[in-house]
């Protein structure tokens, strides 16, 4: 009963032919739980400027999976156990201080070199399954199922959780470290624990996008939000909706053409970042 | 192991890519624009993937897409550097385009599979022609040339921008030259190592230099050597032992050799 998907005018016939079969339906769940998550944790991302780290991160999930398929391991632990120990790689190694040499993103662009020729060897050892490869790196949102679902969901609720408690001095602390810390704020204990909290989303996000791909959910609903809002509640809420919206569209239109998730949903996402600093352009020159 | 013609066409244009890595690497880290290193390497893959769907020539498409890019994150950043979100989302973009090409790409030339799509991405210098070898030598000696001119000028407008700027140096002129010289290493890099492991031969000898010297053109020099040093050994293992890549090996090399230098430097200093 596999029938080719088919567009028609009539809209509702067309969404009710999306959730017709669960793989679907369990990939909009998956891609709902990845989105939210993303979008809050993104949106602190690029208020404390880690957007190395986070794609550094994100493309950490990809040696992980590979090595867990070597082993004969789930996927799921390879990508977890892989981001959170590049997480704290990159957290042990100490802020560039005085000097300007930026210590801090040479480390962070060899940890990712690295992780990635491990990754490739990973594949090259396990006798080069080539879709294999693609799909680790470009994603796919074919084959999610329910247990899987729920694992997202409960990382997601430790994530979220994780923000719910500690936004607000993370927040103090990654807009005016120094201040922050004179107030008592734990900073550096705030810095590591977000970067695991970030590898941990990017492994989680992996599994849907591919490693390649994390960073487009990560980075573009939180800069589309920050052009809209500086308000952070307002600006995690916008985060939130663009990165759902997105997901969802994506979702929706690789269903119906031959082209891959990846490309449609990080085209969407970079329209609506386009959109809306053009809409602040346009506000800013009405106000003046 | 030079008998065979294969290995000493990855010698010789891996030395010439070496070491353009290795001077331009250095100014990279100094200047703190390893993130845009990483983004002008994720282009080369759209790139690639973008002129073989098309059917144009890969390196036709790597240097143009590179070069392009690069132009646009020094026009969008502010004096001619680029600005971390504005990098992140430009190039998360192009990924997705990169991923249409590939999937372009893979749906047109079905027997060929992604394998295409695999070279780009991690490199396959032992399939380097001799012509290609030559046209790869020759673009980075001429771009090593043109880092030795722009050097001076360069190590002064990063250091500090203001002075240089009130001596006359051409700050934001250089900015874009140099932009274009990340792009033509990065393209570069990708027929060695690929576009996704690039950015450790750009990264991992220049901080490295950084550990040993504090002075900046006998670190240049250190950092051109560590990078040669890196791709001679790592050709050599991926020689000897054949159930490993070239390009991971190489990579492998210059992180141990980082590594090395951070804790050597780490334990003087305590």
């Amino acid at each position: 009963m596999l029938t080719e998907p088919r567009l028609t005018w009539n809209v509702i016939a067309d969404v009710r032919q999306l959730f017709d079969f669960p793989f679907m339906v369990n990939a909009l769940r998956a891609g709902t739980i990845v989105a939210v998550l993303a979008a809050v944790i993104g949106w602190f991302m690029v208020v404390r400027r880690q957007t190395f780290a986070g794609h550094t991160l994100a493309l950490i999930g990809f040696p992980g999976a590979a090595a867990a398929t070597l082993l004969g391991v789930g996927v799921l632990y390879g990508f977890f156990a892989f981001c959170a120990a590049g997480a704290l790689v990159i957290a042990l190694v100490p802020r560039s201080g005085s000097t300007r040499f930026s210590e801090e993103s040479a480390v962070i662009g060899t940890v990712q070199a690295v992780a990635l020729g491990a990754g490739f060897l990973f594949v090259t050892l396990y006798h080069g399954n080539l879709n294999g490869l693609s799909a680790l790196l470009f994603g796919s949102y074919l084959g999610v199922t329910g247990t899987q679902v729920t694992t997202l969901l409960i990382v997601a609720a430790c994530g979220t959780l994780f923000i719910a408690i500690v936004g607000r001095p993370l927040l103090f602390a990654s807009v005016d470290p120094s201040t922050a810390s004179a107030n008592g704020v734990p900073v550096t204990l705030l810095a590591v624990g977000f970067l695991v909290v970030l590898g941990l989303t990017a492994a989680e996000v992996s599994q849907i996008t591919g490693a390649l791909l994390v960073f487009a959910l990560l980075v573009l609903p939180a800069a589309t939000a920050q052009a809209l809002s500086t308000r952070p509640g307002r600006g995690i809420a916008i985060a939130v909706g663009v990165s759902v919206a997105i997901t969802w569209l994506g979702l929706g239109v690789a269903y119906y053409t031959p082209y891959p998730i990846g490309f449609w949903v990080t085209t969407f996402a970079f329209v609506a970042y386009v959109g809306s600093l053009g809409g602040r352009q346009i506000v800013r020159t009405v106000h003046r | 192991m030079f008998t065979h013609s294969f290995m000493q066409h990855a010698f010789i244009a891996g030395t010439a890519i070496a070491i353009l890595c290795g001077l331009v690497g250095y100014l990279v880290v100094l200047r703190g624009q390893v993130f845009t290193g990483d983004a002008l390497s994720h282009v080369a893959f759209t790139g690639a993937l973008g002129a073989l769907a098309f059917g144009f020539g890969a390196r036709a498409g790597l240097f143009a897409a590179t070069i392009a890019v690069a132009l646009l994150l020094a026009a969008l950043g502010p004096r001619g550097r680029g600005d971390d979100v504005v990098i992140g989302s430009v190039f998360a973009w192009t990924l997705g385009l990169g991923v249409l090409f590939l999937s372009i790409f893979t749906t047109r030339h079905a027997t060929q599979n992604s394998a295409g799509g695999v070279s780009v991405l991690f490199g396959s210098i032992f399939g380097l022609s001799a012509g290609a070898t030559l046209t790869a030598a020759t673009i980075a000696v001429v771009a090593c040339l043109v880092f030795a001119a722009i050097a001076r000028p360069m190590l002064f407008a990063s250091l500090d921008e203001a002075v240089a700027r009130s001596r006359g140096v051409p700050v934001r002129a250089l900015g874009y030259l140099f932009m274009v010289l990340i792009g033509v290493t990065a393209a570069e890099a990708t027929q060695a190592v690929g576009a996704l492991l690039l950015l450790g031969l750009l990264a991992a000898p220049a901080a490295t230099a950084g550990h040993l010297t504090a002075r900046p053109f006998r670190a240049m020099a250190l950092s051109a050597g560590v990078a040669v040093t890196s791709v001679w050994i790592g050709l050599t293992v991926s020689y000897v032992v054949p159930w490993m890549p070239p390009s991971p090996a190489i990579l492998f090399v210059a992180a141990a050799l980082y590594a090395t230098a951070f804790t050597v430097s780490r334990v003087r200093v305590a």
